[in-house]
């Protein structure tokens, strides 16, 4: 929808999901594959209303599953091409065997998960089951995937382009995991400005790796995550852990809110951190120094940041809609030093801001 | 200031879209506005609801445990959300189809009529028009043009001349709250 404001900038409103859509024909995405899904079929919908395959050249494509989806990143991928696919948390399931070879094969990509109640088909209601799923990987080996946490209609839209940035940067796959309060929530945005898709020249001169095809000269390029010589997967391995390394040092981050005075923390991401921000003003308004730290990366996860605040900390609450995925990371960076608790609920229920207040005042004896 | 609303009722009525056009309008105002439906398997019939918050401020979380104004157009809505308006918020229900009204003597509770209304207006599809024009005679969180304007940005060109039909619903809607 175009709504004109006196700004320079044009303010839109729209869904999270139409955001991602927007935000991926004006940052150069070549391709989207994509499986429909609630919550996230807007992705796809808006993708095929706005018709980029007439104004910038980009594929997109409703693949026959998100298996197809998934291989079909492989190999655009493969070729240097920025390619993205989306789904929902059962959907994402479906991938983790694609995404596990993207990793091993160190292929760029965009996987945006809409996360939905689960285990299994489960609802189609928000959640944040999916942590460990993101996190830790649903695929074999030892394997790290970027993952980033929009909490914002805004960052839907401007996390498309960061993510393709750090996919290359890092030949990586990259997860922005979003659930359905953030992908069905209408607020303003922002678009990004549009930038062109890269010409097949930029492709064979930023992506030396890149199957393109042996145009000028280039040697042979092999995209695989096969290798029959242990010791030739031992050194691919020792590879890839030193790039996570230099991952873990470069790209973490995070928002702070009013932690300067702070006597207690809550962690939360994504739609989380913004029901945790609406707590923290109604617990400021009763007196309690509360502050809020929302991590932006969940890989690489901000332990350094929460080992130095927990120092100072009366107590940490963790906040997810789910039973309770990231505290154990929360509980790796505080190594004992304050207590720390969790708070969410599943399948699809989203807690309360109250809810919140409640938790935190009386799992910490707050008089 | 801040408004945190709800507008319940059955799929088919019209909620979802009198939350988008209240959404728009606001934005044609400069404000800060979100809106979050409950997205759930609903269809025409089942119930259907949307939360709004049109604030002046940025807004933190898009949902929220307590309303400033309950919008309330049948009875398990009525049953869901009566509790959850603010002491001394407003609850504004449409009586058709409401056999146990609203109980709640801390909150301000105003009865429409908008489905009898948009009936003598022979205009069946006025009525979640009607219904968001007794919000604003009620509240005035908009601007009647700014919603007119919404309305123009949001419809397709081929239902502009539908416009004019939707001005007088939602005049009518505030002559019924006014009474």
């Amino acid at each position: 929808m175009n709504i004109t404001t006196m700004a320079e900038q044009e303010i839109l409103l729209m869904k999270g999901n139409e955001a991602v859509a927007h935000a991926a024909i004006r940052c150069g995405c070549d391709g989207y594959f994509g499986y429909p899904i609630t919550p996230q079929s807007e992705i796809l919908e808006t993708l095929a209303a706005e018709k980029p395959w007439e104004t910038t050249g980009m594929v997109v494509l409703q693949a026959e599953s998100e298996v197809a989806s998934i291989n079909m990143l492989y190999g655009g991928g493969g070729a240097g091409k920025r390619v993205m696919t989306s789904s929902s948390s059962p959907g994402v399931a479906l991938m983790q065997e694609g995404l596990a070879y993207m990793a091993g094969a160190e292929i760029p990509g965009l996987i945006v998960n809409v996360q939905r109640g689960g285990p299994g088909l489960g609802t189609i209601q928000p959640s944040q089951g999916d942590y460990f799923q993101a996190t830790r990987g649903g695929g074999n080996g030892d394997y790290y995937l970027i993952v980033l946490a929009p909490s914002s209609v805004q960052e839907m839209a401007d996390f498309v382009d960061l993510s393709f940035e750090l996919a290359f940067k890092y030949r990586i796959p990259v997860m922005m995991l979003s659930d359905g309060v953030i992908g069905q929530v209408m607020e303003k945005v922002i678009l990004p400005p549009f930038k062109p898709r890269r010409t097949e020249e930029e492709i064979l001169h930023q992506c030396p790796w890149a199957t393109t095809g042996r145009r000028g000269g280039h040697p042979i390029n092999v995209i695989t995550s096969l290798e029959l010589q242990p010791e030739a997967m031992e050194k691919h391995n020792i590879h890839l852990q030193a790039k996570y390394d230099e991952i873990r040092k470069n790209e973490v981050r995070v928002e702070e809110t009013l932690i300067e005075d702070a006597e207690y923390l809550i962690v939360a991401f994504g739609s989380a951190a913004r029901i945790a921000q609406k707590s923290i003003d109604d617990l400021r308004a009763q007196g309690i120094r509360v502050g809020l730290l929302r991590p932006i990366t969940l890989w690489p996860f901000p332990y350094n940041r929460i080992r130095e605040l927990s120092a100072s900390m009366k107590g940490i609450l963790t906040f997810e809609i789910n039973a309770g995925q990231m505290v154990e990371d929360v509980r790796l960076a505080v190594e004992g030093r304050t207590p720390v608790c969790h708070y969410g609920k599943m399948g699809g229920i989203v807690p309360t801001p109250d809810e919140v207040c409640q938790q935190l005042i009386s799992n910490f004896n707050i008089k | 200031m801040t408004q945190e609303i709800i507008i319940a009722g059955f799929g088919g009525q019209g909620v979802l879209s009198m939350g988008k056009i209240l959404a728009y309008s606001a934005l044609m105002e400069g404000k800060e506005v979100s809106w979050m439906p409950a997205y759930g398997p609903e269809q025409r019939g089942g119930t259907a609801n949307v939360t709004v918050i049109v604030s002046d401020q940025r807004i933190s979380s898009p949902i929220v445990s307590t309303f400033d104004t309950a919008i309330i157009l049948n009875q398990p809505s009525l049953d869901k959300f009566e509790s959850k308006v603010k002491t001394g918020g407003t609850l504004i229900y449409d009586g058709y189809g409401i056999s146990i009204p609203p109980l709640r003597k801390d909150i301000n509770i105003y009865e429409i009529n908008a489905m009898d209304a948009a009936a003598d207006m022979g205009n069946p599809k006025g009525f979640n028009m009607i219904v968001l024009g007794s919000l604003l005679g009620l509240h005035p969180i908009v601007q009647i043009e700014n919603v007119l304007k919404a309305l123009r940005k949001t419809l397709p060109a081929r239902h502009h001349d539908l416009i004019p039909a939707n001005e007088e619903a939602l005049r009518r809607g505030m002559q019924l709250i006014a009474k």
